[in-house]
This record gives structure tokens, sequence and C-alpha cells, in this order.
């Protein structure tokens, strides 16, 4: 049995969401809950690449999309960093 | 002499905020004269678009010339003239406030001025490029932007709780907007179009794809606007943040995030807001009016109340997705907008005094504010005018903004919807009554010898719920003239 091109992609996407939603909600520690946020984020870059790949041709605006979509990521990220190190420095 | 020219004045006012911030993060001084500057120029280029918008209409700016689906477009259009025209009002009067309210504070308080005007100004840039965007992508952008300068606003407060709070806001804001994105990639995976016109007249509403998208850019933009049950962030954050930062938090940012709703529900998700999908939107809104007014009348510290208020007021404006799901839907959408604008001169007035009173009192707590006597009387008199402009009472902004939907909830017979708004309208004067009741009539002496109170911490508040409580007679019966995005059936 062939699977239609792209099904890969698509679930590993979902269960990289699955993956961060659920670390996201049970995860305690701040800095797990970060890391969950990127991993679902990541999975919703992979589920933007796969869907832009239609057919023979690639198209390029996904590609830029999830090139922004890192820098944004990127940014936000440092910022929860200083944020948690902050936390941790005022922990009575 | 002749203004400048619309494409001209939407560059000036994305760039220019986002161009200064990065300028005065760099010099790392404290040049108070600069950062008022910008925002006096800033507000003067929202007045001149408004001006240009009332003569020429609705405009589109296509950035580098280059056309869609491959360039950018800015759309100006009627209801985001009248969100960037607020937020230069409320943009300004924070400025001043701020300028005068981080003044000769000792130790680490004293920085927080230096860093205030900065990351107000990026808030700033983020919002008029929201206001502005036509496209999916764009919005998510502007959305980060906004978030992430709101979000080192409410951590300004070095205190552990709004550290706290502050982190709970960015977790909360980043599920946001990873949903939205989610949203966006579901919807351009189908249509391969980022653009709001190109969009509604792609969109299949029946298409179960579309319809996931659609829900995932709500939801998204629901935990943005702090929207019950979504809202559990908000009272936290602006609450414990510095009062500055609560003003435009709540009076802006969050409102932001509630008119990209309006904006995709009224434009390229039209045709989906069937009964089924405003119903729900509208029983989310009456679970926020109810849930935010109730705590509202609970709380003992006088920014919880106000951050409350937020909730509940948001709850309320969300009563407009019913309303626009069979009928015309311009008057609720011009209905929506202004309740967006009063809603951010009237709050931001009263988070501004709140601050003010609480210097005043030297305690948050609503039973020990004093009361109104000496200087704290005009911050009395801001608190009392916003409260009749939340409250909606005739000739304010709120008054001109619900008349247009109860008007329109009359017409349908939305007995249920109208029976909302008018409980929604009690609780807010039960709680605002309440609070002035407390205050008024059983006042505390406050501290020994009075904090000084310098104008910049009583005029801006002031005038802000002036121009809440005056511009009702301008706007009443106020129209959308050529909103492009309203479109009662995608593609006609």
């Amino acid at each position: 049995m062939s699977l239609p091109p792209g099904t890969l992609f698509l679930l590993a996407s979902a269960l990289l969401f699955a993956i961060g939603a659920h670390g996201l909600v049970t995860c305690r520690h701040l800095l797990r809950k970060v890391l969950a946020l990127n991993v679902a984020t990541t999975g919703v870059f992979l589920l933007l690449v796969t869907l832009g790949r239609s057919g023979t041709a690639v198209d390029p605006v996904p590609h830029a999309m999830v090139l922004t979509g890192i820098v944004v990521a990127l940014s936000t990220t440092a910022v929860a960093l200083g944020l948690i190190v902050r936390l941790e420095r005022r922990r009575p | 002499m002749s203004l400048p020219s619309t494409a001209m004045l939407v560059v000036i006012l994305v760039t220019l905020p986002l161009a200064a911030a990065t300028l005065l993060f760099a010099s790392g001084r404290q040049p108070r004269t600069l950062t008022l500057a910008a925002a006096l120029l800033l507000t003067f280029a929202a007045l001149a678009l408004g001006f240009n918008v009332h003569l020429e209409g609705v405009s589109v700016h296509r950035i580098g010339g280059w056309a869609a689906p491959l360039g950018i477009h800015w759309q100006v259009t009627p209801s985001g003239t009248v969100m960037l025209l607020v937020t230069a009002l409320v943009g300004l009067a924070g400025a001043v406030y701020g300028a005068g309210y981080f003044l000769h504070r000792p130790g680490p308080e004293g920085r927080m001025a230096r860093v205030f005007m900065p990351l107000w100004l990026f808030a700033w840039g983020g919002l008029n490029a929201l206001f502005v965007a036509a496209d999916l992508f764009n919005l998510y952008v502007a959305l980060e932007v906004m978030t992430l300068a709101s979000v080192a606003l409410v951590a300004l407060s070095a205190r552990r709780m709004a550290l706290q709070a502050a982190m709970r806001y960015l977790l909360a804001g980043l599920f946001g907007s990873m949903i939205y994105l989610l949203g966006v990639a579901l919807l351009y995976g189908q249509y391969g179009v980022l653009d709001f016109d190109a969009l509604a007249a792609m969109l299949d509403v029946e298409d179960a794809g579309s319809r996931a998208g659609a829900v995932a850019l709500t939801v998204g933009l629901l935990a943005k606007a702090a929207i019950f049950p979504l809202h559990f962030w908000l009272p936290g954050a602006h609450g414990r943040a510095e009062p500055p930062v609560s003003a435009l938090l709540s009076g802006l940012v969050v409102a932001a995030a509630f008119y990209l709703l309006l904006r995709l529900w009224f434009g390229p998700l039209a045709g989906m807001l069937t009964f089924g999908a405003g119903t729900l939107l509208g029983v989310l809104g009456a679970g926020a009016l109810l849930w935010g007014g109730v705590l509202a009348l609970l709380q003992r510290r006088l920014k919880m109340l106000v951050a409350y208020s937020t909730v509940s007021q948001f709850g309320f404006a969300m009563l407009v997705f019913p309303l626009a799901i069979s009928g015309n839907r311009e008057p609720v959408l011009a209905g929506g907008t202004l309740l967006l604008a009063n809603h951010a001169l009237a709050k931001a007035a009263l988070f501004l005094a709140a601050g003010t009173l609480v210097r005043a009192s030297g305690s948050e707590r609503i039973g020990q504010l004093v009361g109104f006597s000496g200087r704290a009387r005009w911050a009395w008199l801001a608190v009392i005018l916003a409260s009749a402009a939340l409250i909606g009472l005739p000739p304010t902004l709120g008054f001109s903004a619900k008349w247009l939907l109860l008007q329109t909830a009359v017409s349908q017979g939305a007995w249920w919807w109208l029976g909302i708004m008018l409980a929604g309208t009690l609780l807010t004067f039960a709680y605002l009554g309440r609070l002035l009741e407390l205050a008024l009539l059983d006042p505390a002496p406050g501290p020994s010898p009075p904090p000084v109170l310098t104008p910049a911490l009583l005029v801006p508040a002031l005038l802000l719920a002036l121009l809440a409580c005056a511009s009702g007679v301008w706007a009443f019966d106020f129209e959308l003239d050529g909103e492009t995005f309203v479109r009662l059936e995608p593609g006609s």
C-alpha cells in the first residue's frame, strides 16, 4: 500500500504538535513549558511547509513564512528565558 | 497647506515608532524630550490620516509597488483609522503620564523610565501595523511584536507577582499565536493565498479544512483578547503591572486582538458567521461579561477591579457576533468599533487615574483610598467621567456604541441578547458605583505629608475621560462609509 505523498510529514507534524501541546499543559517547570511550546510550533512549521508542496512545483511562500516564523520563535524564546532567569533570581 | 498623502502617513505610523524605539534603546539614556516628540509626531500623523480618510475614503497601499499575491497590501479602512486614532491619543496620554510617573523614583524603579518609552513605542508600532495589515501572515508578525513588547512592559515592575503574571501572559500569548499560525497554515494549504480580499473571494464555507482553519484563527485570537474561558492571564498581568502599562495594555493591546476578530469575522470569514458560530461566540461573551462583572464586584484592590472590568467589557463586545448573524452587518460593525474606542479611552483613563489615587493613598485597597479632596479630586473626576462612559450614559461614546447595538437587537427581536446587554450594563454600574460609594462616602485620611501629584499624573487621565464622554455626540449614528471588508455575501 502506498501512502499519498506528504502523509508521513503530516503525521509527523501532528505528532509534534500533540507532544508540544501535551507538554505545555502537563509540565510544571517553566523551562519545560517553553520547550514544549517550541516543539508544538515546529509541528506547525512542518505543516506549513508540507501543505505548500503541491505536486511537483514547490511554493516558496510557505518557506518564507516559516523562515519568519523561526525568527519570531527565536525572539519569543529569548524573552521567555530572560523572564525565567529574572523569576529565579527573585525566588523568596 | 495640503496634508501629506495617506500612504506617506501610514509608512510614518508603522516605521517611526519602531525606528525611534530602537534608537532609544541604543542610546541608553533618558531623552524624555525625544520620546515625547516621537509620541506627538505619531499623534499628528494619526490625526492627519483621520482627516485624509474622512475626505478621500478608503485606500490601499502596495508596499514597494508589488501587487498581491506576491506583494503585501496595507488597507486603511474607516474602522482601522478609528483604532489608529484612539491608539495615538491613548499612546500620547500614556507617554506623558509615564514620564511623570517614573520621574524621581529611587533605585531600580527609576531605571524603569529608561525602558518604558522604547518598549511602549515597540508596542505602538506593532499596533499600528496590525490596524493597517490586510493579510493573515502580516497580522501574525504584528501580533508577535505587540505581544513581546507588552510582556516586557508587564515585567517592568520588578515585583515577583508581576513577573509571574508576565510569564503567564507570555505563555498564553505564545499559545494563542501558535494556534493562530496553525489556522494560517490550514487556510494557506487550502487556497494558497493570505490576502484578505483574495481569501474572501475564494473561501468555501462548507469545507471542513477551511472551517478548522477558521476555528484555529479564532481560538488563537480569543486567547490574546482574553475572552472567557481564556481570560485567566489578564487580571494578574493588568492588575500587577505599573499603572501606565496597565492603561496601554487594557485599553489598546487587548482591543487590537479583538479588533482582528472583528476584521476576520466581518471580512474573509463573513460567510461562516452562521447561527451556530455566532451564538457560540455570543455565549462565550455572555460568560465573560457575567464572570468578569461579578469578580470585579468582589475585588478589594482598585487595579484588580479595573482589570476584571476589562474581562467583562470584552465579553460585552463579543455580543456583536450573534447580532451579525442575519440582517445588516454595517451598524453592528460600527457599534463594535465604537465600543472598542470607548473602552480604550475610558479604561486607559481609569487605570491612569487609579495609579494616581494609589500613589496619593499609599495603598491599593479600595477601603483605604483618599477621598474627593486636594489634587486627588481631579483623579476622582476622571474616574467618574470614565465610569459614565463605560456604563454608557448619554451622551458618551459608550452610549453611541451601545445604542447602535441595542437598535439592532430590538429590530431583530433578539431579546435574549438584549437582556444580557442590559445585565452587563447593570453589572458595570454596580461595580463602578460600589467603588465610588466606598471611596467617596468613607474616605481614608491618606499618608502625611501627602505625596506630590504633578499635573502629568492628573491631566492625561482627565483629558482621555473627557474625550470618551464628549466624542459620543460626534459619533452618534456613526457609519463606516466604504468599509471594504464588510461583505454580506463573500464573492459578491
